[in-house]
């Protein structure tokens, strides 16, 4: 029994717990959900197509956790993958005869660039002019659909330039989508920091008490700003794995609602909304979790109009759960039940 | 000198500074679009200003009451969405009389509202993270009702759609902006005079010591967010008497503008400052901006949402001054 209670009080049981329920769901519901192919040197299935588009989620929830960890929230990411995208895309340019107009590791590069801006911008407001996190993150998500439409002067910009597209699809020879390998060193760059250097302590620090880290002696405006900024980043590679997919630049649709997603990853992860103890892994795997959510749920025949609210009510229950007086009645309940057993 | 800038934080830390900058912005502006284009001379346009935007203003008065007590609603665009289809749906399907209809879909938003202010307050949740599952869910629900648009051919929506009501010569007003103007006057009353009204401003300020008070925070926190529900039906309301129709796509991301709109006109996000009338004025001037653009003719619309950004933007550097010059007229005395 306190075997088990010390496993279900774990952060990372309830990501792994819904992720392996809906494996299982999948394995009886949906036939073939595990077959993985091997095709001209590439390898094909569900779960690799999973994992696809759970790279975009998973680097964007990465940054969206050091943001709430300081007790803030990004909600301009979505707009900031528009931004990214636009830059892009704009940059190559959408030459006909599939030929760039800027090499292709300086036009992301740009991109991830201007994106790193934003998040000055965002960490400018926050940090130095003190700010509430959602009012001046939604400056940025206001504009920033308005700002990406005036970089591709309105239009829809198609790339035709071949490599462009290996970015979200895969490169040729490679058995693996690349956005996996890119989820994949950005992961393993948030471990590396989090294990050689205290940057994740001063971040929990300032989350549960930013007035008593900067008696401390922690620069807490300094973190703060460094946090939004990797959250602009990691929005910009997401915009270009995004964008590469559909070989476009789509100021109105790129990553309409993604930044809703990564906050659902992150809470689902364990790290709590109002900021302090975070979990990385935790939100790595909500992100992978949420992604199978929403791929069970194509597949059962629901529209993505519709998906939301299926959505709204794994977010009630993440929250309810993670709640300390819904804890306490449930163990009312518990020992009442005990009693009364004898 | 001293006495100067004792004048100073006097006057910026006045209750209705904003509310002065807000008016005097939104003068300016209407001044610069008669000297520009002719048709700013017209009453209509200013009337098509709250025409175009009654719904907008209603929800930006719940938004208000919300913003007030330090919460947040971001469920308010998808209710609006599934108000307009929930009585599109009932309408097309049912036959039942539309007044009912109409008090079915208040109800509705009411219970929207209460449900979340109830998880908010009883389970201490985050009110971002239930609103926005508010805001998946209302959206969803929209989407399982009808993917398609169901038109609205019920004779008295139709006929109130197309009342003119003349308040200027040569301007008139639809029956919208009669329902948003009554709802910001009694919200503004309420505010101000009712005891639910003061027990909100006094949460906002500071829970605890409302909470030391004796002052029912639990139950006033409950009933902002019904308040909001409501204001959101309502708002779906006067949204389907403009669209008469229900599409799943409804009043996308409204809850923003709201936002945008209460914190123009005056409202702290922080809580505990905001006033109606000014919140009127804010929605006023995106109207202002969303005007000038579609007279200049070759800009294109999403320049609104910067400028509306940009705005945004300057209003909150004001109350960061505001509320510094406020802390300082404070400690003086």
């Amino acid at each position: 029994m306190e075997k088990l209670k010390k496993i279900t009080s774990n952060h990372l049981f309830l990501p792994l717990f819904a992720l392996c329920l809906l494996l299982v769901f999948n394995a009886f519901a949906t036939p073939g959900f595990f077959t993985i192919e091997f095709q001209n040197g590439q390898l094909f299935g569900r779960i690799i197509d999973i994992l696809n588009r759970a790279s975009i989620l998973v680097i964007l929830s990465m940054g969206m956790t050091f943001v709430i960890a300081t007790g803030g929230i990004d909600i301009s990411q979505g707009s900031v993958i528009a931004i990214s995208g636009a830059v892009c895309c704009y940059l190559i340019g959408g030459n006909g005869d599939g030929t760039a107009n800027m090499p292709l590791p300086v036009a992301c590069l740009v991109a991830v660039l201007v994106c790193a801006v934003c998040g000055v911008w965002n960490g400018f407001l926050v940090s130095k002019l003190k700010i509430q996190p959602m009012v001046a993150t939604l400056i940025l998500m206001t504009a920033g659909r308005g700002i990406a439409m005036l970089i591709t002067e309105g239009q829809n910009i198609t790339v035709y330039y071949k490599p462009f597209t290996y970015i979200g699809g895969s490169l040729p020879g490679s058995p693996l989508p690349t956005t996996i390998y890119i989820a994949a060193i950005m992961v393993l760059f948030v471990v590396f920091i989090q294990k050689k250097t205290s940057v994740g302590l001063f971040v929990q620090a300032v989350g549960i008490n930013s007035n008593a880290a900067r008696r401390t002696g922690l620069k807490v405006s300094a973190i703060i700003f460094m946090v939004y900024v990797f959250s602009g980043v990691c929005a910009g590679i997401a915009g270009l794995m995004e964008s590469s997919m559909i070989a476009a630049a789509d100021p109105n649709n790129a990553g309409l609602n993604m930044e809703m997603d990564a906050i659902l990853s992150v809470a689902l992860g364990g790290t709590l909304l109002s900021g302090g103890k975070f979990y990385v892994g935790g939100s790595i795997i909500g992100a992978i979790t949420i992604q199978t959510m929403t791929t069970t749920l194509y597949a059962l025949g629901v529209s993505s109009e519709q998906l939301p609210v299926y959505k709204a009510l794994v977010v009630i229950l993440i929250c309810l759960l993670q709640s300390e007086k819904f804890k306490n009645i449930l163990e009312k309940r518990a020992v009442e039940k005990a009693v009364k057993q004898g | 000198m001293k006495n100067l800038t004792g004048i100073k934080n006097r006057i910026v830390g006045s209750r209705y500074f904003s509310f002065g900058i807000t008016l005097t912005l939104f003068v300016v502006l209407y001044a610069v679009g008669m000297m520009n284009y002719r048709g700013f001379l017209k009453p209509q346009v200013f009337c098509n200003l709250l025409i175009d935007n009654a719904a907008l203003i209603i929800a930006t008065i719940g938004i208000t009451f919300v913003l007030l007590i330090g919460g947040i609603d971001i469920s308010i665009g998808s209710v609006v969405a599934l108000t307009c289809m929930t009585s599109a749906k009932l309408l097309a399907e049912t036959g039942m009389p539309a007044l009912l209809v109409i008090l079915l879909v208040l109800v509705m938003g009411c219970v929207f509202g209460l449900i979340q202010g109830w998880l908010i307050t009883e389970f201490n949740m985050q009110p971002f993270i239930v609103t926005l599952a508010g805001q998946f869910f209302a959206r969803g629900m929209t989407a399982i009702i009808s993917r398609d648009t169901i038109v609205i051919e019920d004779p008295l929506y139709t006929s109130l759609a197309s009342a003119r009501i003349y308040i200027l010569p040569g301007g008139f007003i639809s029956v919208g902006v009669i329902i948003a103007l009554a709802a910001l006057v009694i919200g503004t009353l309420v505010l101000k005079f009712t005891r639910f009204g003061r027990n909100i401003y006094a949460l906002g300020g500071n829970e605890t010591s409302a909470q030391l008070m004796g002052l029912p925070t639990k139950r006033t926190k409950i009933s902002a967010y019904v308040v909001c529900g409501f204001c959101s039906a309502l708002a779906g309301v006067v949204y389907s008497l403009i669209m008469l129709s229900g599409y799943p796509l409804h009043a996308v991301s409204m809850e923003m503008d709201a936002i945008a709109s209460s914190v123009i006109g005056g409202t702290l996000m922080t809580g505990g400052v905001a006033f109606l009338p000014g919140t009127l004025l804010g929605v006023m001037i995106q109207g202002i901006i969303q005007t000038f653009i579609t007279f200049q003719g070759t800009l294109s619309a999403w320049w609104t949402r910067i400028i509306i950004a940009l705005l945004l933007c300057l209003f909150i550097v004001i109350q960061a001054i505001v509320s510094r010059s406020r802390q300082r007229l404070n400690s003086e005395h």
